[in-house]
């Protein structure tokens, strides 16, 4: 690991004047200090966020909607009783992702800033735009599973492999940030960025700013009773999604009024498709129409040949999804969470 | 840099100094704090075998900068047993042979103690597993390591009521 000097603010505005070119903030660690043994990260300065005493708040508003600080564990967050309810598939979400050990040490803004887990970006020998612009891509014309098959650019193929942000993308989430001039919020949709010619560029985060919460409006419960996640990957529990979809419903005796649905590890970002989406309102729950609507939602997927099951894996993921979520969100989370195994469906939640 | 942090370590106050910030919580166990209990395996997070209690809650010691724990209380295996007498999680694992080689074992059984403090898991075999999965065993005992930490579970819950009664 690169030396680095280590500071630890106890205020936002400590924190934000403590930043310069070449630091990186520190929240749980969990992939920052990875990257660091790695040589993929070099920071100069980390700044520790974690002891900024108002960053690690959940705080539900008058009106329903949740304010959830930056260092908030997923832990902490999965298990808030009044969160889970309201929002179950994030918690399902958060449960699926990575250990015990690590969900007690993530961050919600680390969650925000994972990087790619593309072999390439984390080989320092390996050509990668990502880490190093201009290096050329040796993904591209790899195996590599992890690959995007929307919105790739002949730069990058990298896919975002957070399970957490695929039902906030689904929910609408709001990235609340704040640097030197200030504070904006950023809708999801808008903070992680497509490759295109610049890779290198992941967020929609100036230099100097940082994700101070996370906010979830009142109407997305609305959608809790019909909200699953799903997540297909290579073995049961503790890996990386493969394909994942987070589909919400809201229904109304028997008819579907509102669906939402986002799918993950298949781009750079949470991918959601609003023709996808309206082709599921007025309708009953059907087999035939949840797989029309997935066909709809990996409109112009791409894969290279020793990949097209990926696409195929992708629309089943999406399709079972929302079938689960048409059943029903469980009162109690299945045993594995997220997971297309074990008993999916016990009784079911009357929030 | 010179920098001291206070740590509360398997109940004892320390004054520790740490001279680098790259320094990891696992690495300032092992080679700094004579406490070797605490395994390194694959220092990536990945393997389980580094993890400890901070302030209560399970973590991978092999991704914390050792730097950002000042007041942090600390429980590592060696912190476990009473004197002579082993943790029920410690018990648990001998009487269900929940481990071959041993390696992975301080790590998996310091998990379980923090897995059966989170309640989720209760002694459902399947949620134990899942509980479990941030701690690999390249010896494959995870039959063994399931009935002690089910066991475990019962044990303690059994132990709380009677406390409580």
């Amino acid at each position: 690991m690169k030396q680095f000097d280590y500071v630890q603010p106890k205020t936002m505005d400590e924190a934000l004047a403590s930043w310069e070119p070449g630091a990186s903030w520190l929240g749980g660690g969990t992939n920052l200090v990875d990257l660091m043994k790695l040589g993929v990260a070099q920071p100069q300065r980390v700044i520790d966020l974690t002891r900024i005493s108002d960053l690690g708040e959940i705080t539900f508003q008058q009106n329903g909607s949740v304010r959830i600080g930056a260092m908030v564990s997923n832990a902490d967050l999965a298990r808030h009783a009044g969160f889970a309810q309201h929002f179950p598939m994030v918690a399902e979400a958060l449960l699926s992702g990575a250990s015990g050990q690590l969900r007690n040490m993530a961050t919600v803004a680390g969650n925000l800033m994972q990087r790619t887990r593309c072999a390439y970006f984390q080989e320092e020998t390996a050509a990668c735009n990502r880490r190093t612009p201009g290096a050329g891509c040796d993904a591209r014309d790899s195996d590599e599973e992890a690959r995007a098959l929307l919105g790739a650019s002949p730069a990058c193929v990298a896919t975002n492999p957070s399970d957490f942000c695929v039902p906030l993308a689904a929910l609408e989430a709001q990235v609340e940030v704040r640097g030197v001039n200030g504070t904006r919020q950023i809708p999801i949709a808008e903070f992680h960025l497509l490759p295109g010619d610049h890779p290198e560029r992941e967020t929609a985060l100036e230099q100097g700013e940082l994700i101070v919460a996370l906010h979830l409006s009142a109407e997305a419960a609305r959608f809790a009773r019909h909200a699953r996640y799903l997540k297909v990957r290579d073995r049961t529990s503790f890996a990386f999604a493969t394909t994942a979809a987070a589909a919400a419903l809201q229904m109304e005796d028997g008819i579907i009024v509102e669906g939402r649905l986002a799918l993950g590890a298949v781009a750079a970002r949470p991918w959601r498709v609003a023709e996808a989406e309206a082709l599921l309102v007025g309708q009953a729950p059907d087999a035939a129409l949840f797989a029309r609507v997935a066909e709809a939602a990996m409109a112009g997927a791409e894969a290279p040949v020793h990949l097209e099951w990926k696409i195929d894996l992708a629309r089943r993921t999406a399709a079972r999804a929302l079938a689960m979520a048409a059943a029903g969100t469980p009162a109690r989370l299945p045993a594995l969470p997220a997971s297309p195994f074990g008993q999916q469906n016990g009784d079911l939640a009357h929030v | 840099m010179s920098l001291f942090i206070s740590l509360t370590l398997n109940g004892e106050a320390r004054e520790v100094s740490i001279d680098d910030p790259r320094v990891t919580l696992l690495d300032l166990l092992r080679e700094r704090l004579a406490l070797p209990g605490t395994k390194k395996g694959c220092d990536r997070g990945q393997c389980g075998a580094c993890t400890v209690l901070v302030n209560g809650r399970r973590a991978n010691a092999c991704l914390m900068l050792a730097a950002g724990l000042d007041g942090a209380e600390i429980t590592t295996i060696e912190g476990l047993a009473r004197g002579e007498d082993l943790h029920p999680v410690q018990a648990a694992f001998i009487e269900h042979d929940g481990f071959q080689c041993g390696y992975c074992t301080p790590g998996q059984i310091m998990s379980a103690v923090g897995l059966i403090a989170e309640g989720d898991a209760g002694s459902d075999p399947e949620r134990i597993r899942e509980g479990m999965s941030g701690n690999i065993c390249r010896c494959g005992a995870y039959h063994g390591i399931t009935l002690a930490v089910q066991e475990a579970s019962r044990r303690m819950a059994a132990k709380d009521e009677g406390g409580a009664a």
